[in-house]
C-alpha cells in the first residue's frame, strides 16, 4: 500500500492531470479560431458519444454466463420504448432503473 | 426570487438521475478507499480535486498496488485523455460562460457533459447559471457519495448494485432526445459501433479511449468538409 503521505502527494498531481486533459481544448484554441474541419464535426461529437456511453455502460456483463445481460438489454429497452412513448425523462430513467433492479433479483 | 437559487431550481431536476447514479458508485468507492487502509477525509478530498469516477477508483488500485508516481499519473492521463473530445465540442458553447468558464472546465465529467449537451436550457435562466448549476449539483452529489461511503459505507445495510443502471438509462435517454432533434442516427451508430469493436478487441479497462478516437476520426473523415 502506497503510504498516506506519498497519497497525499500523488491526489494533487492526479488532479492536475484530469484538468489538463479538460481544459487541453480550451487553452489550445484561447486565442485562435478552431479549425474549420472541427466547426463541422463538433455538432455530431454529443451524439458520437452518447452512443460510445452507452455501449461503455454494458462493458462489464458477462455475456457468456447466466444471465448474459439479459436484465441490462430488457431494462434498457424497456428506458426506450418508455421514452419513444411517454417522452418523459424521469419516467423513462426511473421506470428503467426500477424494472432493472427487479429484473436483477429474478435472475440472479 | 434572485438568479442563483432560480438556476439551481431549474438544474436540479435534469440532475437527479445523476443524484442517484453518483450516490450509488460514489459510496463503494468511499468504502474502497477506507478498506485500502486510508482515513475518511482523503475520499471527499480526492472526489473535491480530481472529480473523476473511473480515475479515483483506479487511483484506489495503485495506491493499494503501492504503484511508483509515474505510473499513476501516466494511467491517470491515459484513462481520462478522452475528456479532450467532451471538450472539443464545447469550445463554442462555453465561450460566453464569463466567470464559469474555469470551474464548467475543471468539472466536465461523463455525465455532466451529458447534460450539458442533451438538454435544453430554459428560457428563463441564463445558459451559463444552467450549466453552472448542472455541473455544481453534480459535483456535491459525487463529493456526497464518497463521503457516505468513507464514512458509513460499512453499516449500510443492503447494496447500491443496480441503483447506477440510473446512468445508463440517462445516457440513452439524453441519446433518444439528441436524435428527435437531429433525425440523424449517423453519430450515434458510429459511436455504437466503434465502442462494441473496441470492447471486443480491447476489453473493457482501455476501450473508452479507442472507442472515441476512432469514432471521432472517422467522423472527421466522413462529415468533415459536409455543411
Amino acid at each position: 500500500m502506497t503510504p498516506l503521505i506519498d497519497a497525499l502527494i500523488a491526489v494533487p498531481c492526479m488532479a492536475l492531470v484530469i484538468l489538463a486533459t479538460r481544459a487541453f481544448p480550451f487553452i489550445l484554441f484561447s486565442h485562435r479560431d478552431p479549425p474549420p474541419v472541427l466547426r463541422f464535426v463538433e455538432r455530431f461529437i454529443p451524439p458520437m458519444v452518447m452512443g460510445v456511453l452507452v455501449v461503455y455502460c454494458l462493458k462489464d456483463i458477462q455475456w457468456t454466463a447466466w444471465p448474459s445481460g439479459i436484465g441490462e438489454l430488457a431494462a434498457l429497452a424497456a428506458v426506450t420504448g418508455l421514452h419513444l412513448w411517454k417522452k418523459n425523462a424521469m419516467l423513462s430513467i426511473f421506470g428503467g432503473t426500477a424494472f432493472f433492479m427487479v429484473l436483477r433479483t429474478f435472475l440472479a | 426570487m434572485n438568479s442563483r437559487t432560480g438556476a439551481l431550481r431549474a438544474a436540479f431536476p435534469v440532475t437527479v438521475p445523476v443524484l442517484f447514479g453518483y450516490i450509488a458508485i460514489g459510496i463503494p468507492f468511499g468504502l474502497m478507499l477506507v478498506k485500502a487502509g486510508y482515513p475518511w477525509w482523503l475520499a471527499p478530498v480526492m472526489s473535491v480535486l480530481m472529480y473523476a469516477g473511473a480515475g479515483q477508483y483506479i487511483a484506489v488500485g495503485l495506491f493499494a498496488a503501492n504503484a511508483p508516481l509515474s505510473g499513476i499519473v501516466l494511467t491517470t492521463l491515459m484513462v481520462n485523455i478522452r475528456h479532450i473530445v467532451y471538450g472539443l465540442s464545447l469550445i463554442d458553447r462555453f465561450r460566453d460562460t464569463g466567470k464559469w468558464k474555469p470551474y464548467l472546465i475543471f468539472s466536465l465529467t461523463d455525465e455532466t457533459y451529458a447534460l450539458l449537451t442533451g438538454v435544453k436550457v430554459p428560457d428563463t435562466v441564463k445558459p451559463a447559471s444552467f450549466y453552472g448549476s448542472i455541473a455544481l449539483l453534480d459535483h456535491a452529489y459525487w463529493i456526497a457519495g464518497s463521503l457516505i461511503g468513507a464514512l458509513a459505507g460499512e453499516y449500510i445495510p443492503f447494496s447500491f448494485a443496480g441503483i447506477d443502471f440510473a446512468l445508463t438509462a440517462l445516457f440513452a435517454v439524453l441519446l433518444i432526445d439528441q436524435l428527435r432533434r437531429t433525425k440523424d442516427l449517423y453519430p450515434a451508430l458510429l459511436g455504437m459501433a466503434c465502442a462494441t469493436v473496441a470492447l471486443v478487441l480491447i476489453g473493457p479497462q482501455q476501450m473508452l479511449l479507442a472507442a472515441l478516437a476512432s469514432a471521432l476520426a472517422i467522423l472527421v473523415l466522413t462529415r468533415g468538409r459536409q455543411k
